[in-house]
């Protein structure tokens, strides 16, 4: 390039669509001395099948320097509320010291996911031909290395003053409910580009992540937490990006090659269970753990996935898509997960690394409210049970580790959705060894690539081999999850969190 | 296609082979329809283990706590193995009588309802 | 129609978009909730660069939009002015 053609260029203001087509499209070169398929390796062996890289459009035309320039600005904003939050003791502003323990959750099982998630786009970026998707994927990656830095950020004042912070990371990999999030991008991300790009794209920042950070950000801003609200909305600014990129990609594909739809769907419908599985524990977030409440995990659901997710999959009917293969059973699974699985902390409340308790009677009847066919019903003798075990004396926790699902990895808790009586077993035998789950949905996951599901390093059989230390339950939550026991786990009620937070504001 | 690897003939390491469990087998255990224990209780035993063994010396313990083991008669309990139905032989040992590693095994009471009557 | 909808934060810039959506969309619907409003509307909803200026009374930039963003819903289309979303059925 000359130097006249350099000022003339800079003398005219480009448009966006100028300046994305000189970024994506005069930015690549042909291959003459090297051949393509060595350069992208891991192209086709997925099935999926790409005729024209240059369809590929982010519908934001986004350039890297109009991103540097708005995420500099959106980190701007957020370190001057952050340094706000800190200079003002927002961690006494908090409606209940009950609720910090919903943000040690977030910190221990979401957190270390979005650095999975830079990962696993760093990775992709690098493996498609063409470069819009190369450069959708590389400022993906970094906007999900900014999430982490931020949520852990935002999280360090409350380090300062409540227990459970301390080894997020450490647990990510080996406490038995974190293996839940952690096993689910392990998953996504030894699976090839496209299936990944579909998995966190698409299933999860399209369809479900507006589940996780919508309903639970607005949660934090109604329990005073201006820390997690601003974190939190600063990194789902980015998310709106990402989910467009998710839905471009489903597009991009499905119009490639008919022989690419029957694989999408197959993805879509995994990656769409495991997602919901995975959302089970937000759903107890939401429900359980915020004091003051948004909206139910069944309200959630039916706005963020009934509602918008079904005018979603009606644009996508013209390429042969249909639902994903188990929403109406997850419409019926609203009413019931939440309680499952906060019952399922609350019996394992010495083994988890933040606080549980009894609702109060006041958040029972708000459930009984939310839930008027089944909480009264299946869910509110449980907490008659424990209030009347704990007045005895007897805070009940179990004795023994859980049944875990070979390919969710969370305990066998969920029940037939016709019987929420009777919990739900699924299993198979391949090559002479037998395997649980807790549903069809992951029974057909296994079933389909059971040489990768065989290897799921499900966090009770690693206790049970030895490997996790020991050999009692609490050297394994001392010792290897580096719980510092008595004061991270167990009941609220009576922690140090409680007794602190008691001294600040002055009760008894 | 069992499954989608770059690679051809692409095998995963069996984590939980029996062989890993230090001569321990892994049988699971579930109270039907007594939902105060959340989920079935993973336990591992030596494979000669009786039935009687792992209902006295594993099982009991667990279970005890729930406010209606005290009218439990083991001699009346309904017994599943791997879903179905089993008359378990209480002096013989577990690997004899088909309760292999990983095996379930759900013990039901229809006259005992659960706390409140409510399956819990 | 299904339903396209974006929300935004709850803070300064946001209320004069949320004025200029308002005036473009007269059909659409605008719901506040903590820290946040949701905007949404039948099949189709538009930004445009022109009306947020003269609302903020001051030039603007479409990608400026990205500051406030939360969450969308619809198949986005956007240009130097404006961003509209839509499905297609
Ligand atoms: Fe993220
Ligand atoms: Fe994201
Ligand atoms: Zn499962």
């Amino acid at each position: 390039m000359n130097k006249n053609k350099v000022t003339t260029m800079a003398a005219k203001k480009l448009s966006l669509k100028e300046k994305y087509s000189l970024l994506t499209r005069d930015l690549d070169w042909e291959f003459s001395y090297q051949d393509r398929k060595d350069a992208f390796p891991m192209e086709e062996f997925e099935g999926i099948k790409i005729t024209d890289w240059s369809k590929w459009e982010d519908p934001f035309r986004l350039t890297m320097d109009a991103y540097w320039k708005y995420q500099a600005e959106k980190e701007k904003k957020l370190y001057a509320i952050l340094d706000a939050f800190a200079q003002n003791n927002g961690h006494l502003n908090v409606s209940d010291p009950r609720y910090v323990n919903a943000i040690k959750l977030f910190l221990t099982g979401i957190s270390p996911q979005e650095y999975q998630a830079h990962q696993g786009f760093a990775h992709i970026g690098r493996q498609y031909g063409g470069v819009g998707a190369r450069i959708a994927c590389q400022m993906q990656s970094i906007d999900e290395l900014r999430h982490v830095q931020t949520q852990v950020h935002a999280m360090s004042q409350f380090n300062k003053y409540f227990d459970g912070f301390q080894s997020w990371s450490n647990m990510q990999d080996r406490v038995w409910y974190l293996s839940v999030p952690t096993s689910f991008f392990h998953d996504a991300r030894s699976a090839g580009p496209f299936e990944f790009l579909v998995a966190i794209g698409f299933s999860f920042e399209y369809v479900l992540t507006n589940l996780l950070f919508v309903p639970f950000m607005s949660g934090a801003a109604y329990n005073g937490d201006m820390a997690t609200v601003t974190f939190g909305f600063s990194a789902q600014s980015d998310e709106a990006r990402h989910m467009t990129l998710g839905l471009e990609v489903i597009k991009f594909l499905l119009e490639q090659h008919e022989d690419n739809v029957p694989i999408v769907q197959k993805w879509i419908d995994k990656w769409f269970w495991r997602g919901t599985r995975l959302l089970t524990l937000v759903g107890m977030m939401m429900d359980y753990m915020l004091p003051n409440k948004v909206m139910s995990w069944k309200e959630a659901w039916e706005v963020y996935f009934e509602e918008a997710g079904g005018a979603l999959f009606k644009d996508l009917a013209r390429y042969g898509i249909t639902m994903p293969k188990y929403a109406a059973l997850v419409e019926k699974e609203k009413e019931h997960i939440s309680h499952q699985a906060w019952w399922t902390f609350y019996t394992h409340g010495h083994a988890t690394g933040f606080h549980t308790w009894i609702p109060t009677d006041e958040e029972l009847d708000w459930l009984s409210e939310k839930y008027p066919e089944t909480f009264d019903k299946y869910y509110r003798p449980r907490w008659e049970m424990a209030k009347k075990l704990e007045a005895e004396g007897k805070r009940f926790y179990t004795k023994a580790l859980p049944q875990l699902c070979t390919t969710c990895q969370i305990p066998m808790l969920f029940t037939e959705m016709d019987d929420p009586t009777q919990i739900a077993y699924r299993d198979t035998v391949y090559n002479g060894d037998r395997y649980h789950f807790c549903s069809d949905g992951c029974k057909d996951i296994f079933h389909d690539e059971p040489e990768k599901y065989v290897q799921s390093w499900l966090p009770v059989h690693q206790i049970l081999q030895g490997n996790c230390g020991g050999p009692g339950v609490e050297q394994v939550l001392s010792d290897y999850y580096h719980f510092n026991v008595g004061a991270d786990n167990m009941d609220m009620k009576g922690s140090p969190d409680e007794k602190r937070w008691k001294q600040w504001k002055g009760v008894a | 296609m069992s499954v989608q690897a770059i690679v051809p003939d692409y095998r995963g390491v069996v984590r939980d082979r029996f062989e890993n469990f230090h001569g321990n087998q892994l049988v699971y255990v579930a109270w039907d329809k007594h939902l105060m224990f959340c989920a079935p209780f993973a336990f591992p035993v030596p494979p000669e283990m009786s039935f009687k063994s792992l209902l006295t010396d594993v099982a009991t313990d667990v279970f005890a706590v729930h406010p209606e083991f005290d009218q439990l008669d083991w001699s009346k309990a309904e017994w599943l193995l791997d879903g179905q139905p089993f008359i378990p032989q209480l002096d013989v040992a577990l690997k004899d009588q088909g309760i292999s590693h990983k095996s379930v095994l759900r013990f039901q009471t229809p006259e005992l309802k659960g706390y409140m009557g409510a399956d819990i | 129609m299904s339903k396209v909808y974006l929300a935004l934060q709850d803070n300064d810039e946001a209320r004069y978009i949320v004025e200029a959506i308002e005036e473009d969309n007269p059909e659409s619907t605008i719901i506040h909730q903590p820290a946040m409003i949701r905007i949404e509307a039948e099949g189709y909803l538009v930004v445009k660069r022109e009306t947020v200026e003269e609302k903020m009374g001051r030039d603007w930039d479409m990608q400026e939009l990205h500051l406030s963003l939360i969450t969308l819903g619809g198949n986005v289309d956007e240009d130097d002015d404006q961003l509209s979303l839509s499905w297609n059925e």
